[in-house]
């Protein structure tokens, strides 16, 4: 019988031995490649069962080093994190193997390096999923965003250094300037760095002081990607297709949204936020960037810009949802992380192939290849549907849960956002499969795309379609978060 | 005979490389001059750690020299506080001659590679002088010691480029002009108290308050010991005698010189005066802490603006003493302590980051700027993994010993209601990212010329030994915390 504790570590650790083994294998390319979903299977088998622990309402810490008193390095089970760790460990199996069929397709350079820092990323984003208190959170925080930027500027070439800097220097920027004295703030304030689902705010701080701390925390956050801040995320699109799908859709930005719940919910605590109202501007930022980015969507014709924008705009439904201050917003917020990590994941896949199979970077140039190989819009169709919120998609379950939210808190207006915002949704993202099934290119067109990658994109999109049936025990759990409340 | 040793510890740790220091130069042998010098330093770092935990024991050790009491005869004192530069210099003085074997030869004449050694133990003899002396006077000529010593050192580099002779010029006239502002200041003391003894000094002083000799003494001694700590702006002879001196002596005077001037400040401004707290408080409001501030931005701006490496990382060394200085302007308990800290871990740090530049200058046999980094990640892995590590560390990124000196430092200004300081100090360090990622950048993805390149376990041991150090120290931070806050503990006392 393997305990709890240790699947802690085994969901966490594979990642990491899968980094560190990577470049001593580096001879024998086929058992190279095989690490990645092989370390993917094992880390979400301990993601399968950390989650029904969670279930079973388990309460699991796990102290890794104490470096001084009051100071340590730790892991627990949330109800939140339980999720994320297992959207985190589960999707790295596909996105493995799609990397493998997308590195060997475009024959990139220095795959090793890739594959062993597609890893680190892998077990950062789980140690976050997992960290017990908000030190340990942030060491992640950042070990994330290091360990990605050689994935961001993968191609050395000056678009990429470039992109590169600009990743680092905002992401690095922010939560040092702002997200560090936030942390240090609660610290001294509380007197630890503990977390606990209530927030640990209330009655500790001065209550005008409350709005000014969230905004440290809100812009320190700079992975959740809000308006100002969102910059690195469209510039970080120049990384192979694997690194935006998976971290760009899944590990960074989902590690940012979900700090930034951890945040609302248990530090400051829904109740305080809904108190002192040290939230509301928030409400009002996060739909801003949920409209604007939208908007901007529509007007980019790289699918990927396209893509990175839709998903800057589907982050701040998540920011919004905690922002709420209610019980269903925060269960929709929570549930959207993983509705939308996979619908995301597939677009991004598509993406990448239709890159892989003839070099397509633009929405325009897509006339027509419907013919060539339906499966992968149809896979790109059904992700559409997931994102927009049409049901049988799991997306639909997670909109349903916001938009609740958003009447239970009295934000009218908020409803009327999500609305709009479904709107823009589907005209921006339906219009790709809309010019490959149904324009004529005049053009020759044939698209050959490696199994390798088709096989992983068509399985994230059963997913979706999977997860509206069994949105059950997810359900049950983000219940479980808020109701400890 | 353990009995007699440990008693007479605080002048043996002096003593030792002073000795050997005479014995070295009489030793022509490359070889054998070095394995004396690594005896030495090795034997002094052993007894830095006997007193360490001698100190834990009984938490003050005085003794006389020559047995003439004090007040009267000279007094070296061990106390909680003074023991944190014993084991900072000493034990990077060791590692350092360690990793000078290999550089030496390739920068300086072979035959005087003695006389190099010997004034490198003098160098190293004169800071521990400075930090276990107990009479402000008998600093003032260890001050001198190390500073002569320094300068002679940074003179050698005269071999591979003449413009060291102009560096130590510099440094010896500016170092002179410090010793000198000193020594005004111990001698206007001394005519006001009568004594030279430090703990003496303290109690006159108490009866003494706004008398304009006490407050000139204290203002020549603080600036005559800034100068020597290179607290910006009396910060001008670091950079260049850092970049031009032997790359062996960068390393040594980057990590520990400065350290023993900024123990020196803390000692003056928060024991011997200790009394006189309007003076102080003024002092920390108007002078040390809009300096710190400066040297901060300034010393982080001049990095990121400079192309070759050596340069650039005296200018870094310009912000982080500015770190220090800053936590002690700061003046509550934990703040001093997240001084002390980072005193420590920057000597780690800094120690580190050099001794990685000088390897790959050893290497690619050039002057080590930004455009001769390309492409070396891939022919140096070790050297290029410590380099970030330690880079990491500078940047006060977690998991790393730099991480834990932010962390205090940020607690303590937060404490004090200084908000606006923690975030200035996080822009700062923000800042540093910029620098050290550029030089990661062009190392890691730039392709560069192919040079084959076997990377030598004598250069690289004290390398891995410091990236060690650096880890080990963000992981297990309380060796450091708890040793740190025990000397703000008997700097600070009960005051504040």
């Amino acid at each position: 019988m393997i305990t709890i504790e240790n699947f802690i570590l085994i969901t966490i650790l594979s990642p990491l031995i899968v980094c560190v083994l990577t470049p001593f294998i580096l001879k024998n390319t086929i058992l190279r490649d095989c690490l990645g979903p092989i370390g993917g299977m094992i880390s979400s088998w301990g993601a399968f069962n950390i989650i029904s622990s969670a279930l079973n309402n388990q309460n699991t810490t796990l102290e890794i080093v104490k470096i001084t008193e009051g100071v340590s390095i730790g892991f627990e089970i949330t109800p939140l994190g339980a999720i994320f760790g297992l959207v985190a460990s589960f999707l790295w199996i596909f996105a493995a193997i799609y990397s493998v069929g997308d590195m060997r397709g475009n024959k990139e350079k220095n795959q090793t390096r890739f594959y062993s820092f597609y890893a680190m990323a892998v077990h950062a984003a789980l140690c976050i999923a997992y960290a017990g208190d908000l030190l340990t959170l942030f060491i992640f925080y950042e070990v994330l965003t290091f360990s990605t930027y050689p994935l961001v500027a993968h191609k050395q070439n000056e678009k990429a250094q470039k992109a590169g800097r600009l990743y680092l220097s905002i992401l690095v920027g922010s939560s040092v300037i702002l997200l560090l004295p936030g942390i240090i703030w609660v610290w001294v304030a509380t007197g630890s760095l503990d977390i606990s689902p209530n927030g640990v705010l209330d009655g500790k701080i001065d209550e005008s002081y409350a709005p000014l701390l969230l905004v440290m925390f809100v812009f320190g956050i700079g992975k959740a990607a809000l308006i100002p801040i969102h910059t690195w995320l469209p510039a970080a699109m120049v990384a192979p297709t694997p690194v935006s799908a998976l971290l760009h859709a899944v590990a960074v930005v989902k590690a940012g949204v979900f700090t930034m719940l951890i945040v609302l919910t248990n530090v400051f605590g829904i109740d305080f936020l809904a108190k002192t109202g040290a939230s509301e501007w928030l409400i009002w930022l996060a739909s801003f960037t949920l409209l604007a980015t939208s908007i901007i969507a529509i007007y980019k014709d790289d699918i990927k810009a396209r893509l990175a924008y839709s998903t800057i705009s589907q982050l701040s439904y998540i920011t919004l949802g905690g922002a709420l201050a209610t019980s269903m917003a925060t269960q929709g917020a929570a549930l959207h992380i993983i509705t939308h990590a996979t619908g995301k994941i597939t677009l991004f896949f598509v993406a990448g192939a239709l890159y892989v199979g003839s070099k397509i970077t633009k929405i325009s140039e897509l006339n027509g290849y419907g013919k060539c190989d339906p499966l992968i819009f149809l896979a790109f169709f059904i992700g559409s549907l997931s994102i927009i919120g049409v049901p049988p998609m799991a997306g639909s379950w997670s909109k349903f849960f916001l938009m609740l939210g958003a009447a239970e808190s009295g934000y009218v207006v908020i409803v009327g956002v999500f609305c709009i915002s479904t709107m823009l949704n589907a005209f921006y993202l339906l219009e790709i499969p809309a010019r490959a099934f149904f324009l004529k290119n005049e053009r020759e067109v044939n698209l050959k795309i490696p199994k390798l990658i088709l096989i992983p994109t068509l399985i994230t999109s059963f997913i979706t379609i999977l997860l509206f049936f069994f949105i059950e025990p997810f359900q049950n759990l983000t219940s479980m978060m808020v109701s400890k409340i | 005979m353990i009995d007699i040793l440990i008693k007479n510890l605080p002048i043996i740790v002096v003593l030792c490389p002073l000795m050997t220091s005479l014995l070295v130069v009489l030793i022509p042998n490359i070889f054998f001059s070095w394995i004396l010098t690594t005896l030495s330093t090795f034997l002094t770092f052993l007894f830095s750690i006997l007193l360490y935990q001698e100190i834990q024991i009984h938490s003050h050790i005085s003794y006389a020299l020559g047995k003439w009491m004090p007040p009267i005869g000279i007094e070296y004192i061990i106390d909680k506080v003074a023991i944190i530069p014993v084991i900072i210099i000493s034990g990077i003085s060791f590692i350092t001659t360690i990793f000078a074997y290999k550089i030496m030869p390739e920068e300086i004449e072979k035959k005087s590679i003695s006389k190099v050694y010997s004034l490198w133990l003098l160098a190293i003899a004169g800071l521990m002088g400075l930090v276990t002396t107990g009479d402000a006077f008998n600093l003032f000529v260890f001050l001198e010691i190390s500073s002569l010593a320094s300068v002679a050192l940074v003179a050698m580099g005269a071999h591979k480029d003449k413009q060291a002779l102009v560096a130590a010029y510099n440094y010896l006239i500016i170092g002179a002009v410090g010793a000198t502002l000193y020594v005004i200041g111990v001698g206007l003391l001394y005519g006001i108290t009568g004594t030279l003894n430090m703990e003496d000094l303290t109690n006159r002083i108490s009866d003494l308050n706004n008398n304009r000799a006490l407050i000139a003494g204290f203002g020549f001694m603080i600036i005559g010991i800034m100068v020597k700590a290179a607290v910006f702006p009396l910060h001008i002879w670091l950079p260049r005698a850092y970049a031009y001196a032997p790359s062996a002596v960068s390393v040594l005077l980057a990590a520990t010189a400065t350290k023993a001037s900024l123990y020196i400040l803390a000692r003056i401004l928060f024991s011997i005066f200790e009394n006189s707290e309007n003076l102080i408080n003024n002092t920390l409001l108007f002078v040390i802490l809009p300096l710190s501030l400066l040297a901060m931005f300034a010393g982080t701006i001049m990095a990121m603006y400079e192309k070759d490496i050596k340069r650039l990382l005296a200018h870094s060394s310009v912000a982080q003493i500015g770190y220090i200085t800053l936590a002690f302007a700061i003046g509550t308990k934990a703040s001093v302590a997240a001084g002390f800290i980072h005193m420590f871990n920057h000597a780690i740090i800094k120690g580190g980051l050099f001794i990685a530049i000088t390897s790959i200058g050893f290497y690619i046999k050039k002057r080590v700027t930004i455009n001769n980094l390309s492409g070396l990640g891939k022919e140096m892995p070790i050297t290029f993994f410590c380099f970030v590590i330690c880079s990491l560390s500078l940047a006060g990124l977690p998991l790393t010993a730099g991480f834990i000196s932010k962390l205090y430092l940020i607690k303590a200004s937060i404490s004090s209601d200084d908000i606006w300081i923690a975030i200035l100090i996080l822009i700062s360090s923000a800042l540093s990212v910029v620098y050290l990622w550029k030089i990661i950048e062009v190392m890691w993805m730039r392709d560069g010329r192919k040079i084959v390149i076997k990377e030598n376990p004598t250069i690289y041991i004290s390398l891995i030994i410091v990236t060690f150090l650096n880890i080990y120290f963000g992981l297990d931070a309380s060796l450091v915390v708890n040793a740190s806050f025990e000397a703000a503990d008997k700097l600070i006392g009960d005051l504040k």
